[in-house]
């Protein structure tokens, strides 16, 4: 073998080395894809949806609204709200989910212990919507009547049903994008009750 | 199939046209601002359309909200912060540099330098591995004459 060949196998280690780099690049790339991909199973798993958006207003005061009572006409606000904790609840009588949703709302309503419930009538006909709670029962203390959605907006709501815990604070503790379910209710009312 | 062409034709015609809402602009300077922010926001009922294409129901609520906050006199970047702070930074298609964000921004940048560091280690490892290609042309002359 002749010297330049030679120089070329003490070189090969540390060319070796660093070639390699890109390789572990896309490996560590890999993992971290994997663990995403991990992670959004355990949420599925944990029955969120990996297509929903995380509010921004979480931690933060409940945007002010004044509006109008759905069956009764009276005012309806933020203000009047403040110093107890609520849920507020975006419903509409086109919503699908809304209505596969509503009987656990009227069995909550009843439990003692309950905070009280308020209905956001997101982007609908009165008309419509009042026929729907007259059928399926009415577990609101109060139905806000957004029919513009710009209540929504501020909300951020981005579709129905979506529902809102606030503190007596007036803090949004927590919001559930889709179908609500008892066991929710439950552990996020003992959350509003304790401390802060 | 030619009928059947135009038909379709007409059909996307039809449901372009429906998606962008007529709104009374000022001028058509306003229309092309409105334009450049409803295409830089992202319609949050169909994620992978932005508002501007959108014909979903908040995407329309969301396009004369840019627009009436455009006939108050608010700047694109007020009304982008305006969408930002109640749907977060996923409503907007080039979401702001922060931590959470690091890997979204590092990691084309990251792929890019890899690839070029690859790129040059193998050209600059090119020439000697031709000096032992030689070498091992000038060894095989040895073999010259054998016919395998």
């Amino acid at each position: 073998m002749s010297a330049e060949a030679q120089l070329d196998i003490t070189q090969a280690p540390r060319t070796n080395w660093l070639v390699l780099l890109p390789l572990f690049l896309v490996l560590g790339l890999g993992l971290l894809l994997a663990l995403n991909l991990l992670q959004k199973k355990r949420d599925q798993d944990a029955g969120r949806d990996s297509k929903e958006v995380p509010s921004p207003l979480i931690g933060k005061p409940v945007p002010a609204f004044d509006t109008l009572d759905l069956v009764t006409g009276a005012a309806v606000s933020t203000k009047a709200l403040r110093g107890q904790a609520f849920i507020l609840n975006v419903w509409a009588s086109w919503c699908a989910v809304c209505q596969i949703e509503h009987p656990v709302f009227n069995a909550y309503a009843k439990t003692p212990g309950a905070l009280p419930v308020i209905g956001l009538n997101y982007k609908d006909a009165p008309d419509d919507a009042k026929r729907w709670i007259a059928q399926l029962g009415n577990p609101y203390n109060q139905i806000a009547v957004d029919e513009n959605g710009k209540i929504g907006m501020d909300l951020g709501v981005y579709g129905a049903p979506e529902t809102y815990f606030v503190d007596r604070d007036g803090i949004i503790r927590f919001k559930q994008i889709g179908e609500m379910t008892a066991q929710i209710l439950a552990t996020q009312t003992a959350r509003m009750a304790g401390p802060r | 199939m030619m009928r059947f062409l135009l038909i379709w034709l007409g059909l996307i015609a039809l449901s372009a046209a429906h998606a962008i809402d007529p709104l009374p602009f000022v001028d058509q300077k306003q229309e092309q601002r409105f334009q450049a922010v409803a295409t830089e926001l992202r319609c949050l009922q169909c994620q992978n359309q932005n508002l501007a294409d959108s014909d979903a129901a908040l995407a329309k609520d969301m396009r004369l909200q840019i627009f009436e906050m455009m006939q108050k006199g608010s700047s694109d970047q007020q009304i982008k912060q305006y969408m930002i702070d109640r749907y977060g930074d996923f409503v907007i298609y080039t979401p702001p540099f922060n931590w959470q964000n690091a890997m979204l921004w590092l990691l084309p940048l990251l792929a890019a330098l890899s690839g070029l560091s690859f790129v040059l280690l193998h050209f600059r490892a090119q020439p000697e591995r031709k000096n032992t290609l030689n070498n091992d042309v000038a060894v095989n002359k040895a073999d010259a004459g054998d016919n395998w």
